[in-house]
């Protein structure tokens, strides 16, 4: 196993470099311009745009600007953003906290929703607790996040007035008080992408449960006398982790500049919304570090979950 | 013989032969069996046909600007009310309903059949190939979505709307981006399972009964890991409706006077507090389409399963 | 209107017969700035009254928090290189310039001592210098005092081209003389009309010497204090988010009496124009919200909750559709909607005056953009002495129909109009904007009724206003017949804003696109007025040139005017804030406070 986790490791870095490649000919070749403001305001003269382009070298070609990023990322400079005029890491590590709080958050919540209800569901399947809950499933992956995020606003900030829908950052109290500001205003966040989230995981481990729960080795150790909990727990469950343990590393990494749409809704100065704004301005440098972090976690999970069916499922082996 | 003696006579001599049922007979035969499966198809069937006929029966024009009648609440003239142009909601739905729907299922089903494929053989195969395969996964999982959405659209819009007209060629280019994002959970999903069924007893035996891989794949262990596939697709439909509209407001989708389902749900996000209507109509109409799919998923799913008894 | 009638109406002016401020809504109307107005009034002799403050606090401090909205943060603090408003609104929370536009286009002196004038010899008669004089006892957050050496040093600062300061238009040409500690001033390299460009208003906040002279040229990016403003405004620097948020205190030294009324100022950043005005106006999370770019049927709703209401002030920028004069779609040397070729269908002027007359004005302004958007009658009003030709503001299907109908355009079998084989179908873009996509169907509603096809395109806006030579999508491209966008006209003079539609301004595949002239409009009569209005001195002369050079472009129907759209902002009931259509929201925002 540990001769696997080394090859992967090794594999892995060239991976990363194809990757980086075409991740940056693909910013490279997309249209727009990061200067595209300058171009309507008509006291900046053509030269000043020219020069701003050149200072930042785009106007080279895509190789040798490609092999500059390399060299640089090599040696810790992650880039220079063009619209903020300040280092790309210190941009990231600004919005970094806020990022994990939230949205670390809102895919915890969202499993904490879909582990007990939809194995639940599923020793009862077509009972009237799974159809309450599959409806609910439904109803929470139909809608929109832009959609239901509007609908928790209206109700809960203009109606009812119980919570502040626009995320600050710097909330002046100490101890017990601040937890309590800063829990209220990530609620409304942290609930429209948990259960979002929660809503689609609901059903796969629903899923995942009633393709197990048949087995012969389940009826077994029902037959055995153990009581039904031990059973699922035991010996369902964690037979049925393959395929939730595959989408939850599929999804970590969202939570580096995946949650867009909510972000922008209640402000949360993340990094989606960084990623977001930055492709919008044509933030090349801003897009690659933030893409090539992403890249870097999506192949650090997917390599754990491998690990994981080993761990999951015996049988599973790796050269 | 004993076994041989009839409980009851029967009209005809000898017995019959037993009936040959192919596996095929036999799962349409059980997914009937499944009664919510058959209420899904019927929802869906219904919803298929109004948005392909509907248009011809209810003549009102879909961009029929009139400020008099705006966010009007449902009425006779108009069943599902208007939005804030005055424009019919239930003319517009009918029409949008169509481009909705078919981008929903063909971006699901390009996303279904890619991600098996793909997860089908790495799973199956070791070495190089299933890393190779699992490297390319990685790479789309890690495109930045929208750059890459902005750099497809920019270079094929002219080439496909030369060839096959403005929309149909927008239609092709929706359905591959947003399919052509989605194949990756799929294909992580199905390798999962491979990896883990390849090695089962039944794989085995039929491995030393002399089954080619091929035959093991569609055979045995395919139908016994379609249970994520399945959701997975229901999960796309409804994805893929939205994903459309996220396109639309970002102006990479069809036009904006288009009235997808998910442009009506975006356009109507704002008059939520006076005009709920506008939003309620699209909304469970995406509802309803991904409970019917998912409910024949549901029976697909049991029909094929050899286990369950119905 | 011409000369003669604008000296007529400025003598109806001076006689009381037309209060100063309507005669600055009709210039503006007429597509003048009030700038402009302005300094034609004082030109003329018309004294400037002396605005009376309506701050009331009587002491410093005491007011608390003040939170404002901008729905595009700000990104960047240096003034020198702010790209859009909103840095520049960023930045004037701690910097100032030596004065600022109030909303009747006045100057209001903030660190100058007094506006320059011929009177007082701050303007040079032959119109090429102008002498600032500083005002004293000014101190910088950190405290050293501000000279006039920070002013010489700003243009010194600005005028390097290895600096790409964005502001460098308006110090290039200047030659900057330090008289004594407190006094300046600006030498022009000739007669310049219009003087009040270097240093004031938005580019002309003033940074300091002490703090950037080490950073000056190409090492201007490494200047810690970019990310830090240390200014002389009415707050101090505490924090700074790009695109997140902006933090500052209350500035204990500032130089005017009793201000600032807040103690501390916060400014956050993103989401959209929607839920940025229902936090001031239903939830009163925020004071104040920046361009609420919002339909006015959803800002009523709002503001009948009773919490806050929508600040409209009238600036000069313009939604317009353009028409290509060339052909986009036929390719000449690479290039299309070239100068080489002529737009086949929009070539015959009863085209054009039939698309004029199928732009519903009235229901655009009354359904989408209410009071935020106020139909404009072709830039020319119908005053009722003076009147222009073939100016008046209608819509009309019949009589467009009509105008087809006797030019030759027959309607087909498919309803679409039709001549010599070419049928009326355009392509229209604009870019994604609710408004501007509702106002595209409209149009497109009244085309269809008349013969004429429409199809609607919408680009993102990031690619649409986009200066990218590889992109087909771009407005500067104009590879399209007909398309839409607001032009700004921040700038307070008109001069700038018109060489739109100079002939050696064509925006072509020679000069990467980056020409101003977008529609491709060529006029001897219009490249003749312009150039005499670059050297004009007499602001009344210069207006009425201006005026000429709208007909020619209107009548021509190089443009149809849309509506005006005047700055919408959402302030809270309680606040007291001062803004100005000609300068940044914060042009006074030492003198913004909150009823008690």
């Amino acid at each position: 196993m540990g001769r696997y986790v080394l090859r992967r490791l090794l594999i892995a870095i060239p991976s990363l470099i194809g990757i980086s490649i075409v991740l940056f000919t693909v910013l490279a070749l997309a249209p727009g311009d990061p200067f595209e403001e300058l171009a309507t305001n008509p006291n900046v003269p053509a030269e000043v745009r020219a020069n701003l382009r050149a200072q930042f070298g785009l106007d080279d070609p895509v190789t040798v600007r490609y092999v500059r990023w390399f060299g640089s990322m090599m040696n810790g400079d992650w880039g220079f953003s063009f619209a903020s005029r300040i280092d790309v890491d210190q941009l990231i590590l600004q919005r970094l906290p806020v990022t994990l709080f939230v949205i670390g958050s809102s895919q915890i919540l969202a499993l904490l929703i879909a582990l007990p209800i939809g194995v639940y569901a599923a020793t009862r399947p077509y009972s009237l607790f799974d159809q309450i809950a599959n409806t609910f499933a439904f109803i929470g992956f139909s809608l929109p996040t832009f959609f239901t995020g509007i609908l928790f606003i209206l109700v809960f900030s203009i109606q009812l007035d119980w919570l502040p829908f626009v995320y600050r950052t710097d909330i002046a109290a100490t101890g017990w008080r601040w937890w309590w500001e800063h829990g209220k205003q990530a609620l409304m966040p942290v609930a429209v992408l948990g259960l979002f989230q929660g809503a689609s995981w609901t059903r796969y481990v629903r899923s995942a449960v009633l393709d197990v729960i048949r087995l012969d080795y389940v009826t077994t150790a029902r037959s055995k006398g153990l009581r039904e909990i031990a059973v699922v727990v035991k010996h369902v469950v964690r037979n049925a982790l393959i395929p939730v343990v595959t989408l939850v590393a599929l999804q970590m990494p969202a939570i580096f500049g995946g949650a867009i749409v909510t972000e922008q809704i209640f402000r949360v100065p993340g990094i989606g919304s960084l990623l977001i704004s930055a492709i919008l301005a044509n933030d090349t440098p801003v897009i690659m570090a933030v893409t090539f972090v992403f890249s870097c976690l999506v192949i650090l999970f997917n390599l754990l979950a491998d690990l994981l069916y080993g761990w999951l499922d015996p049988r599973i082996s790796y050269h | 013989m004993a076994g041989s003696i009839l409980a009851s006579p029967t009209t005809s001599g000898a017995p019959r032969a037993a009936e040959r049922v192919s596996p095929g007979a036999e799962a349409w035969r059980r997914f009937r069996r499944h009664r919510l499966a058959l209420a899904g198809a019927l929802i869906l069937a219904l919803i298929m046909l109004a948005v392909a006929l509907g248009p011809f029966v209810w003549t009102v024009p879909i961009n029929d600007i009139d400020f008099a009648a705006k966010l009007q609440r449902p009425s006779w003239s108009h069943p599902f009310g208007t939005d804030d142009l005055g424009q019919d909601l239930l003319a517009r739905m009918l029409y949008g309903g169509r481009i909705s729907i078919a981008v929903g299922l063909a971006a699901m089903v390009i996303a279904v059949v890619v991600g098996t494929f793909v997860g089908a053989i790495a799973g199956m195969s070791r070495g190089w190939v299933d890393a190779a395969l699992m490297w390319l996964t990685d790479l789309f999982l890690s495109l930045p979505q929208l750059p890459l959405l902005l750099l497809i659209i920019y270079l094929f819009r002219d080439t496909l709307k030369s060839l096959v007209g403005t929309e149909a060629g927008m239609f092709i280019l929706i359905v591959a981006v947003i399919g052509g994002f989605r194949w990756m959970p799929v294909a992580r999903l199905v390798r999962a399972q491979f990896l883990s069924l390849r090695e089962k007893e039944f794989v085995e035996a039929a491995r030393a009964l002399g089954a080619t891989p091929t035959r093991q794949v569609v055979r045995h262990i395919l139908p016994n890991s379609l249970g994520p596939v399945i959701v997975a697709g229901t999960i796309d439909v409804a994805n893929a409706i939205i994903a459309e509209s996220t396109l639309s407001f970002l102006g990479l989708g069809f036009p904006p006077d288009i009235p997808t389902w998910g442009r009506l749900l975006y356009d109507a996000k704002d008059h939520l507090d006076i005009a709920a209507h506008w939003a309620l109509f699209p909304g469970t109409a995406i509802f309803l389409t991904v409970l019917s799919i998912n409910y024949i998923g549901d029976g697909l799913r049991d029909a094929l399963d050899p286990r369950k008894v119905m | 209107m011409d000369e003669k009638g604008l000296r007529q109406l400025i003598g109806e002016v001076k006689r009381g017969r037309v209060t100063r401020r309507q005669f600055i809504q009709r210039m503006v109307g007429l597509g003048l700035t009030a700038p402009l107005a302005a300094q034609m009034l004082a030109y003329s002799g018309i004294a400037q009254a002396q605005a009376k403050s309506a701050y009331k606090p009587t002491k410093r401090g005491g007011g608390g928090a003040l939170k404002v909205l901008w729905w595009q943060g700000a990104t960047l603090l240096n003034p020198h290189f702010a790209v859009g408003t909103k840095d520049q609104e960023g930045s004037r929370i701690f910097y100032e310039p030596l004065a600022a536009w109030d909303p009747d286009g006045e100057l209001v002196p903030i660190l100058a001592a007094e506006i320059p004038s011929t009177q007082n010899g701050g303007l040079a008669a032959d119109g090429k210098s102008v002498t600032w004089k500083l005002k004293k006892g000014v101190r910088w957050h950190d405290g050293k005092p501000f000279t006039a050496d920070d002013v010489v040093f700003n243009w010194e600062y600005a005028s390097d081209p290895a600096s790409a300061t964005v502001t460098i238009g308006s110090y290039k040409d200047v030659r900057v003389e330090k008289l004594d500690s407190h006094t300046v001033r600006v030498h022009f390299p000739k007669a310049a009309p219009f003087w009040a460009d270097a240093f004031v208003s938005t580019r002309g906040m003033i940074i300091p010497k002490h703090l950037f002279e080490a950073y000056k040229g190409a090492k201007s990016r490494e200047a810690p204090t970019n990310l830090k403003p240390v200014g002389t405004g009415p707050y101090k620097f505490v924090d700074f988010r790009p695109g997140d948020m902006v933090r500052g205190q209350i500035n204990n030294d500032y130089h005017e009496a009793n201000r600032p009324y807040f103690d501390s100022i916060e400014m956050k950043g993103g989401g959209d124009a929607v839920s940025a005005a229902r936090a001031v106006m239903q939830t009163g999370e925020f004071d104040y919200a920046w361009n609420v770019q919002v339909e006015d049927e959803i800002l009523l709703r709002m503001e009948k909750e009773g919490k806050g209401h929508a600040d409209i002030v009238a600036g000069g920028n313009i939604e317009f559709i353009q028409l290509n004069t060339t052909d986009p779609w036929t390719e000449v040397e690479g290039e299309r909607a070239s100068i080489k070729t002529r737009h086949p269908l929009l070539a015959d002027a009863a085209v054009r005056d039939a698309l004029n007359l199928l732009v519903d004005r009235q229901a655009v302004q009354d359904h989408i953009y209410g009071r935020t958007g106020v139909a404009t009658r072709n830039f020319l009003n119908n005053p009722q002495r003076f009147r222009s030709k073939n100016t008046k503001w209608e819509f009309s299907v019949d009589k467009a129909n009509q105008l087809l109908e006797t030019a030759g355009w027959k309607r087909g079998s498919d309803g679409i109009r039709a001549k010599d084989g070419k049928k009326l179908k355009f392509v229209f873009q604009t870019s994604i904007n609710a408004p501007r996509q509702k106002t595209q169907q409209i149009i497109k509603q009244a085309c269809q009724k008349a013969g004429i096809d429409l199809e609607l395109k919408a680009v993102t806006a990031s690619v649409f206003f986009s200066s990218d030579v590889a992109n087909t999508d771009t407005y500067t491209k104009f590879y399209c017949d007909i398309q839409m966008y607001t032009t700004t006209m921040t700038q307070p003079d008109p001069q700038v804003f018109m060489d739109q539609y100079l002939t050696s301004l064509v925006s072509s595949k020679e000069n990467k696109w980056q020409g101003r002239n977008i529609t491709r409009w060529r006029s001897e009569d219009y490249d003749k007025a312009w150039y005499a209005a670059e050297n004009e001195l007499d602001p009344v002369k210069r207006a009425a040139l201006f005026m000429r050079m709208n007909d020619l472009a209107i009548e021509a129907r190089a443009v149809i005017p849309v509506v005006f759209r005047p700055r919408v902002g959402a302030v809270s009931n309680k606040l007291h804030a001062p803004t100005s259509g000609w300068d940044n929201d914060f042009w006074l925002l030492k003198d913004w406070y909150r009823d008690a």
